[in-house]
Formats: C-alpha cells, structure tokens, sequence
C-alpha cells in the first residue's frame, strides 16, 4: 500500500473556510431507543421481542440530506432515492401460533413480506417497485429480488399507511410475500449491522445467531415510516423500527422446565445500555390473569413496574432500566430470571379474540378447496375482518365457488374487491369485508383447478409443492376494557407500532398458515428417455437399412454342407442311396 | 498492447496567410526521451505584444477500437482492434511583452500581431486575474506570456510563474546564444507541467495496458468513471467514553464542493457522510514506551482497512465506484494513536491513504482528566484539519498530484477551489486518453466473446451502440489530435458510457447459449449405434482391401 504525507494543501484551506465548527450543540436531531420485552407465553414457551428505534428529525425526501448518524445510510439513501412513504419488510421462519401462544405483538407471515407505499410524486410505480425490491434483496441477503408481477398485489383495503399519511390511493401501494424464503444468519447480520452500536453494546449483545435460529420461531422486521415531530405535527420525523421476535421453546432450550432467564435463553448477559441510545429498557410481562396470587417471580427484583393495556388486555410489566446507575450498583450484568411460583396447570389457554386456519382439501391433481376457519371468540360482540387472499395464478380460483358460511348460515360478505389472476401475470386477489358474529367460527372455502405450467416454470424440487402465501386478517377488535390514549413518545415501543383507532378497539392484524400445493409434475427425465428410446429405435433401423443397402449378396456354393447334409449323406450311404 | 512512444512527429501550422494574428512555428518533440528541441522558423519581426499559436505534439501510441462486420440485427459482429496512434495536441499562444527579445530576435520571429495592452500590471497575482479574459475560453488551451528579464513582476529568483487559469509567465532568458531557442525549451516545459507528459499518459493507460515498471504512483488515482461516490465516515470506536460531533456538512459545502464543482465536467459527484460506532481498525496499535503513545506502522496499515469496510457499506442507490474518507477516533485506552512510516518517524497528518479506495486519518482526543464521572467526553473535531488531509488525499485519488518542477517555478496556489484551471486540463488529458483506451478494452473483450460463441445474438440496439461506441472514440481521438480538450473528452465519455451498455446488455449474457459439446452428448444414443454398422463395414472394407492385395500374390 501506498501512503502518503499530506502536507500539501495548507493553503487550499486558508480562503473561504466556514466558522463555527465548534457550535453550540443544538438538540440532538436523532435518537434512539432500544427495548426488549420477555412474555411468558402460555403454553410454557417464551418470547423475546427486541425493538430498536432510529428517529431521526429530518426530511429524507428533502435534496441533499446526505449526512447520517443513528439512521443507517444504506436504507435513507433508498427511502430518499425511490420516494418511499413507508416501508415494512419482515423475514420470519415459522409460524406464530396464535391459538396457543395468544395474539403476537407484531405480526409477519412465515417467509418474507415487503409492502411498501410510494410518495404520489412516484410516476412509475411497478418499476420502482422492482428496484426497490432488488437493492433490498441485496442489503438484507434476502430473495427479495424474486418478487416481480406474478407476486405482487395492490391490496385495497387490507394495508393502510401506519404512519403519517395524507394519501391513501393504493395505487401507490405494492405488496408481495414469498413464502418460500428461509431466514437464516445471513439474514440477521446485515440486518445487526443497521443498529448503531452494531452488537457491540446495549440490548443487541444478547443477538446471538446460534441461539435466535435455535428457536421455534424468528421474525425479524424491518419498518420505516414518517411520523409526526411533536404533538402540533408540523414536521415530519422518519422512525426506523428494528424489531426482532423469537420463541423459545419449552421442550428443546428450556429442558422442559417453565423457569426462563436471559443466559439460558441467549448465552449472554446485558451488561450495559447501548451508550447512544437514550432509552434502554428491558420488560418482562407478570401480568397474571387473578389478581390475587403473583405466579412469576422475577430476580433481580424490577426498578419499577409499568402498566400498560395492551391488545384489550391490562397488563403488568417489570421494567429494568439499564441507563439508571442502581441497576449496575449490585452486579455488573443484568440476568433477568423468571420463576413460576407453583406449577402450572397449562390448561388454562385463553384463546384470543380473533384467530383463523387454513388449509387445501381435495384429492387429485386437478381441483382443489381452500378452506379458511376464522374464530370469533368474544362472548357477546361482532365484528368485522378484512379478509386478503394473494393466491398465484396457476392455481385457478372459482369464484362463483366462493362460500362463506357461519354457523350453518350463509354469511354475505359487505365488499369484495376480485382482481383475477392473468396467466405468468399477475396472482389473483381476492379481499373481502367480513361481519364475524359472536362466539362463531366462519368458514370460506374456494374452489380451484391446477394449471399446467411449463416444464421451465417448475422451481427446483417441484415435489415439494407450492407455495401459496397466507392470507392476512385486518380486524379492529373490540377490548374488553377502555384503552385510554397514551402519548406515543412516552409509552414502550412495543404498543405503539399500529395505532388504536379509538379506546374501543384495537388493531389486529394476523397471517395464517401458508399453503404448499401439490401441482401435476412431470418426469424431468423424460425428454432424454424419450431421446434415448427413438434414438436407439433410428439407429436399429438404420443399422438393417445400412446392412441391407450395403451387403453385396451373392449366391455361395456349398463346399462341405452343414451338419444335417452330412447326417443324411450318412443315412443314405447306410441305405445305397447316393449322397446329395 | 505495446506502448511507444519514441516517435518523432512534425506538425505544421497552416494558418491563413493574411491572418495577421498567427505565425507559423513548428515544435518537434521528441518525449520521451527527455532531449526536447523546439525549434522556430524565421518570420516577420514585430513589437508589443505577439499572439502566437504554436502546436506542442505529443505523440503517443495507443490503441483504436474499430468495428468491422457488424450489419444489422443478428449479425456475427467481430471486432478487431487495431493498434493506432493517439495523438495529442495542446494548443499553446506564446506572448511576448514589449522588450522580452532583444532586438535582432524580434525580427526572427515567425509573425507579427500589434495587439497593444497598456495594463500596468504590479503584482503577479494582477496578473494573472488580469490576463484571464485576453486569453482564449477554451480547454487546454494555454497562454505563456514572456516578459523581459528585467521585469519587477516576478520575484527574484522565480523564472516561471504558474497562473490559476491558463496561463503562466515566464521570463525572457539572458544570455548569448539563441534567445528563441531557450524561450522555446522554457515554453516545452511549462506545457508539459500545465498539459500532459509521457508519464502521466502512460499511468492512464497503466490500467489497461500491461506495464511493469511503473512505480505506486501512477496505480493510485482511480479509475476514469462516469461518476464516483464520496462517503465520508466518522469512526467512533469507543461511544462511551467520547461523544463526538463533527459539523460535516458545512465542511462539505466549504471544502469539498468547490473542489467538485470545479471537477463537475469530469464526472458526477455525489457526497454522503455517516458516523459508524463500535468500528474499530483490524489491528491493534503497539505500545511505544518512549513517547507514551500507540503506535502504527507502516507495515500494518494493509490491515487495517477490512474490518471497517464490512461495516462502510456500499452504496445501496448506485453503481459509481465509492471513494471513503474515514476518520478515526481511537478508543480511549489506544489514545494518542500515530501513524509510523517505514523510517519510525511518525506522520505528521496522521493519515494514509489506501490507493483506488480513500483514505483514513487518525484523530487523537486530548484527555484533560483521566476522571471517569465525566466521560463520554465531547469532541469537537476541527474540520479545517481534517479537511485539509482529506483535500489532498482527494486530490490524489483523482491524480492531480504535484509535477516535479525545476527550482525557479513558482505556483499560484489553487484558491479555494482547490483546484486550478490547468490541472483541471491535466486531468482531463489523461482521462480522455484513459476513456479511449476503456472503449479499447471494452470492445476487444466483446469481441473476443462474440469468438468464443458463434451463434450470439447481436441485437439492432447493441449494434448501434457498438457503432456510435467506434464513432465516438474516433471523435474523441480526432478532437485531441486537434487539440479540442473539451469536445474530445465529451466524445470519450459518450464511447464509454456506449461502449459499457453494448458490453453489459442482458441478451449477451453467454450462459444463455447452450454449448456444443452439450448438445452433442444429448445425441450419443443415436450416434453410437448408428456409428456401430458403418464401423463393422469399415473394418470389412480394410479387410477386403487387404485380401485383394493379398490374392494378387497369391495368384503369382
């Protein structure tokens, strides 16, 4: 390497050089805020969702804001270079169970998601669109860049901007999820690279990849979006939120027993808060469904404790603080450690509100049945769900097979919105608004026939099946208790990231499973064998034709006779009869 | 690809005989081997102040891309590349101030132009703002104004002073022999250090031209490129001891972007700037017990940059090449931290610089107090140091690095552009020349992949950029040779940019074609059997040969 004393431009500098480089420190313009939030699930498991937020007081979209410190350059550069309004990408393998785990904090879908909506000065959506994916694809080692027209949708309905948004034409909203995809380290790398203090310090340190993808689930997600900058909203502010989400399980990390702490979860202790975030919280869910008896124990004892409302639920957090200096006093690490009290008779699942199955039914390799089971399971109130279906287009859907039915009774849906699908095109879409009545179970069924696709269409190990991506369910779910309204900036992140419409109701948005359906493949093999047999067949036949074109015939004096001649001319020596 | 440049060339002036304005003068030089001899023709003497128009010729040889079998859409193109001649031509006026030639001289002077000038010019930097709208607007075109020996314009001791603009001023050497003669080897030198040498034309074809004996130098400047992305990063290893701030953008806007706005013709600029925590440089620094310091050496440097690269990130929005300005705040426990060269002396600046990548410098925090309470310690970081380093480290990646001149030259200093016209020229010369040799390369490694795969399929689109592609660096090549610095490296830039789409168009991507040798081992089944027959009766055929020759024999 070459290297060089530059001692040469002193007196470039002396002319025209700005003042000030010793300023007044003016009001930090980012911020950043980190947590991580343990809730004991209720079939034993635990989960941990991590949320770091960038905030960043400026307009990306404004020219020449090119200068970045917490808001990593790569995606300011993209949100100001494609006009992105919002931006939500999650990677997730598995899938949340919400049946038994109860609703989750932030919802993904099992694959990768991205929807994005684009600022209404965006002329050419679908080509942005396609780029946007294909950088993303490289920032986060993800196959985004397979997300092209025959994946993507335009839902009407079913996505609105979650942050600060005059503009809801869905024209300018793209939507697409490859369910396919399969997150793993090279995923989470890139994406603890966008953390200012890396996972280097603060709650990051606890990232550990051998422990995150040892788990039954892990999401991780990425959201951007304009937010307002204080409460007279005048200005625009971008919130960056990193969240992460796993599930440790019961049975494989925690040797069956329900007692839980940070090191046996992730290997590792928090030792100090990320020196540059100006919150560093961890909270752990005690909330208990009687009052009277505590069943969680948690060591070290919390600082304080925090009551928040979360999905029409009251609940309790312990909260430790890692930027306050008494937490450090006693230890140096922090081992946050959850002991239940008694054993616990895990039959006390609560099913949620609202969850939902689906499945494919049928037999055969020409039609088929989707089948979606939504449950309401709330005592004494309807409400409606927004109902999407991205469904692709070899699988050709019957609408006029289109049932829905709730408790034996035809159920009318109040607005369908049906983009069929076009053949190597476009996917079909299907969103419907749904009235789910109390205590009810609501069954949609659509019929559909398999397509045959051409032999180059067929993905790598076309046995396997394909994929079909889980339909999202939109619900204002109406609470059982009055949510008073929080300030946003106070309150933890991990209630703030979808608004609640009113005290009423709150939002609830939840995937299902993907599909995997099976579609008549054919013998890969089979154009060689075929090449092989007529080849061989040609060549047989050219071979007598050679044989027969060629030989010379001609007649052959017998010389001696074969063995039958002498045999007679024997028998008739025997007999005076002259030979032959 | 050869380079030789030991070619004589002789190029005359025809210029309009009752153009008062121009003379006629040939310069013969002989580049490269450092013996130039200018030489003037007689012509019509005069007086005051002469406008001259020589033509300094540097020849070089280089490399011509041309087209030949392309024709229309699916057509086998082949391209073969001739080894052709660059030719530069640097348009040079020669002024003579009143009483810069002694009598007898200014008769031999080749023409004549009685264009007054009655400014009173003191100081040499008058001068040169002065003489700035006599001259022409053009690129690459220079002026040398010769005053007389005994002038009071330049200082004592200085020979030749180098204007900002396009000009420099040189005094009349004394003495007995050929006047015109030493002023003609003064005017040789000045346009080789204000235009383009041997050197600096072979270092911008270093890169495409196979060359062993070139020194680091001429491998540090980047690569000629549409645009280039500048990423300033802070580097802040240790947040929690120092909380440091550093009011970039208005450094940019007072520093580096007058810089690049002068360097707006050369190519698209954009500049970003981030700060990374927890970056900490691949290897770690030695104790140096004498000054109570850590100490890098030369030697680790190489190391350094790799750690911190996976956490730079490239640019996520363009394809340009990126050019990294890292500044280093060292962790508290490694603090002071300075740079050792190969001697063990440190480094004054406290910076390197990695060649085709950026550079890196090192800024130490002063700690009053080794008192824990008050840490994180805030850091204002002097920007008009920093910017200093980076400056010239920014000036040596795009190669405009100093000219070794004689003793008696003095330079103007750039102005806080940082930049002067004449380097701008410098720059342009050898990008131009280095453009045309890319359009070269680019075309030849078409064309050798058209020769590998016989059936590509050249599309009318890629056609026609490979034509406009040759038509362009013609252009190009015309232009210099005309001396037209602007136009010809507008033209060089168009057969790049034209030249890089035909070569990175999807359709020629060569995985697309089935290979032969495939297709063949698909058909075995039916070759081998049927290869079986015709070999039995071949074998019959040589045995039947064999015993006809045999029965002759026989018979005899």
């Amino acid at each position: 390497m070459a290297w060089a004393v530059a001692a040469v431009l002193g007196l470039l500098l002396l002319l025209g050089s700005p003042g000030g480089c010793g300023g007044s420190p003016g009001p930090p313009r980012d911020s950043l805020r980190e947590e991580l939030l343990l809730s004991p699930l209720p079939s034993g498991d635990i989960a941990a969702t991590f949320q770091f937020r960038a905030r960043w007081d400026s307009e990306l979209h404004r020219e020449g804001v090119s200068h970045y410190r917490l808001f990593p350059k790569a995606l300011g550069q993209l949100i100001s270079k494609y006009l992105v309004r919002e931006l939500h990408l999650s990677l997730t393998q598995g899938f949340w169970r919400t049946r038994t785990w109860g609703q989750p904090y932030l919802q993904a879908p099992a694959g990768a998601e991205l929807w994005v909506w684009f600022q209404d000065s965006v002329t050419d959506v679908d080509k942005a669109w396609k780029e946007l994916s294909n950088i993303l694809s490289g920032i986060f080692c993800a196959s985004l860049n397979f997300i092209d027209s025959t994946n993507t949708v335009t839902p009407t309905a079913s996505f609105k901007p979650l942050g600060l948004a005059n503009v809801t034409d869905h024209h300018l909203l793209r939507y697409a999820v490859l369910p396919r995809e399969i997150v793993c380290t090279e995923n989470l790398t890139p994406w603890k690279k966008l953390l200012p203090c890396s996972s280097k310090a603060g709650l990051a340190v606890l990232l550990k990849a051998e422990r995150l993808f040892h788990t039954s689930y892990h999401s991780q997600a990425v959201h951007i979006r304009p937010i307002c900058r204080d409460a007279s909203c005048l200005s625009v502010s971008w919130e960056l939120r990193q969240t992460l989400t796993v599930v440790f399980d019961t049975f494989s990390i925690g040797q069956g027993k329900r007692d839980w702490s940070l090191f046996k979860m992730f290997s590792r202790t928090v030792t100090e808060a990320c020196p540059l975030a100006s919150e560093s919280k961890i909270y752990v869910d005690i909330s208990s469904k009687t009052q009277e008896n505590e069943l969680l124990e948690v060591t070290p004892p919390p600082l304080s404790v925090h009551e928040a409302s979360v999905q029409g639920d009251r609940r309790t957090y312990a909260v430790y603080d890692l930027l306050s200096p008494l937490l450090f006093n006693v230890s140096r690490s922090l081992n946050v450690q959850l002991k239940w009290k008694r054993p616990q008779d895990s039959l006390d699942l609560s099913t949620p509100v609202l969850h939902a199955q689906r499945y494919v039914s049928g037999y055969g390799l020409q039609t088929g049945e989707i089948s979606t089971l939504i449950y309401n399971t709330h005592p004494y109130r309807a409400f409606p769900v927004i109902l999407l279906e991205t469904v692709p287009w070899y699988l050709r859907l019957y609408v006029h097979t289109l049932v829905i039915t709730t408790k034996g009774k035809e159920n009318k849906p109040s607005y369908i919105h049906y983009q069929p699908a076009q053949d190597r095109r476009r996917p079909h879409l299907l969103e419907m608004l749904i009235q789910l009545p109390a205590n009810s179970v609501t069954k949609i069924t659509i019929q559909f026939e398999r397509a045959l696709l051409k032999w180059t269409e067929y993905t790598p190990d076309p046995n396997h099946g394909f994929y079909v991506s889980p339909s999202v369910l939109s619900a204002l779910v109406p609470s059982v208790l009055a949510m008073k309204a929080e300030d946003a900036e106070k309150s933890p992140l991990f209630t703030s990231l979808f608004p609640s419409a009113d005290g009423s109701s709150y939002f609830v948005r939840l995937y299902t499973e993907p599909l995997l359906v099976n579609l008549p493949t054919p013998d890969f093999s089979m154009p060689y064998n075929v090449i092989c047999l007529t080849c061989t067949v040609v060549a047989v036949c050219y071979g007598s034709f050679y044989n027969l074109l060629t030989r010379t015939f001609h007649v052959e004096e017998p010389s001696r006779g074969g063995l039958a001649k002498r045999l007679a001319n024997i028998i008739r020596k025997v007999r005076g009869v002259p030979p032959l | 690809m050869s380079y030789i440049c030991r070619r004589f060339s002789a190029q005359t002036f025809d210029a309009d005989p009752g153009d008062s304005g121009w003379w006629q003068q040939q310069f013969i030089g002989l580049l490269s081997q450092g013996s130039e001899t200018i030489e003037v023709l007689g012509g019509p003497q005069g007086s005051g102040w002469f406008w001259g128009s020589p033509k300094c010729c540097a020849e070089v040889r280089g490399a011509d891309g041309s087209w030949d079998g392309g024709r229309g859409p699916g057509l086998r193109c082949q391209v073969t590349l001739l080894f052709a001649q660059f030719q530069l031509t640097v348009p040079v006026s020669v002024v003579f101030a009143k009483g810069a030639l002694p009598g007898a001289q200014q008769r031999r002077l080749p023409f004549a132009d009685t264009q007054e000038e009655e400014s009173l010019l003191n100081r040499k930097n008058q001068a040169d703002a002065a003489l700035l709208p006599l001259q022409e607007d053009s690129l690459g075109a220079l002026t040398v104004y010769v005053i007389p020996e005994t002038s009071p314009l330049l200082p004592q001791g200085v020979g030749v002073y180098v204007g900002k603009h396009r000009s420099a001023v040189m005094r009349c050497p004394q003495g007995p022999g050929d006047v015109l003669a030493a002023v003609s080897a003064r005017v040789q030198q000045i346009v080789q250090a204000m235009s383009f040498t041997t050197d600096s034309i072979t270092a911008a074809l270093s890169d495409r031209v196979p060359m062993d004996q070139l020194g680091t130098d001429t491998r540090r400047p980047f690569k000629s490129s549409l645009g280039y992305e500048i990423t300033f990063s802070l580097l802040n290893p240790d947040p929690k001891s120092h909380d440091v701030h550093w009011d970039i953008e208005a450094a940019v806007s007072g520093y580096v972007q007058p810089f690049l706005d002068k360097l707006g013709s050369v190519a698209n600029f954009s500049v970003d700037s981030q700060i990374l925590y927890y970056a900490v440089l691949g290897v770690s620094p030695r104790f140096d017990k004498a000054s109570s310091s850590f100490i890098l050496s030369a030697l680790s440097l190489p190391h350094v940059i790799n750690p911190v690269e996976a956490r730079l990130g490239s640019s996520a929005t363009s394809l340009y090449p990126v050019l990294n300005f890292l500044l280093y705040v060292p962790e508290r426990i490694h603090s002071p931290l300075y740079i050792q060269d190969k001697d063990g002396a440190a480094v004054g600046t406290n910076a390197f610089h990695s060649p085709r990548w950026g550079g890196i410098m090192v800024y130490n925090v002063d700690h009053p107090a080794p008192d824990k309470a008050l840490l994180p310690l805030r850091v204002d970081v002097d920007m008009v140091r920093v910017m200093e380093v980076f400056l010239a480290q920014l000036r040596l990646l795009f190669g405009i690095s100093q000219v070794p001149l004689p003793e008696e030259f003095l330079l103007e200093s750039p102005g806080n552009k940082g930049l002067t016209d004449w380097e701008l020229d410098r720059l342009l010369w050898t990008r131009t020349v280095e453009n045309i040799a890319t359009v070269s390369t680019t075309l030849t490694s078409l064309a050798q992949l058209l020769d590998k795969i016989g059936n590509i399929v050249i599309k009318d689109d890629v056609a026609s950029e490979v034509y406009h592609a040759v038509a362009s660096a013609q252009t190009a090549m015309l232009e210099l040779a005309s001396g037209h610095l602007g136009s010809a490296f507008q033209a060089s830039k168009e057969a790049v940019i034209s030249s890089e789409r035909a070569f990175f168009d999807p359709s020629l991507l060569h995985l697309l074609y089935f290979p032969d040798d495939q297709k063949f081992a698909i058909y075995i089944p039916l070759f081998l059997p049927m290869a079986v027959p015709i070999l039995l009766s071949l074998v019959k055929i040589l045995r039947e040969a064999k015993q006809s020759k045999k029965e002759p024999t026989k018979t005899d």
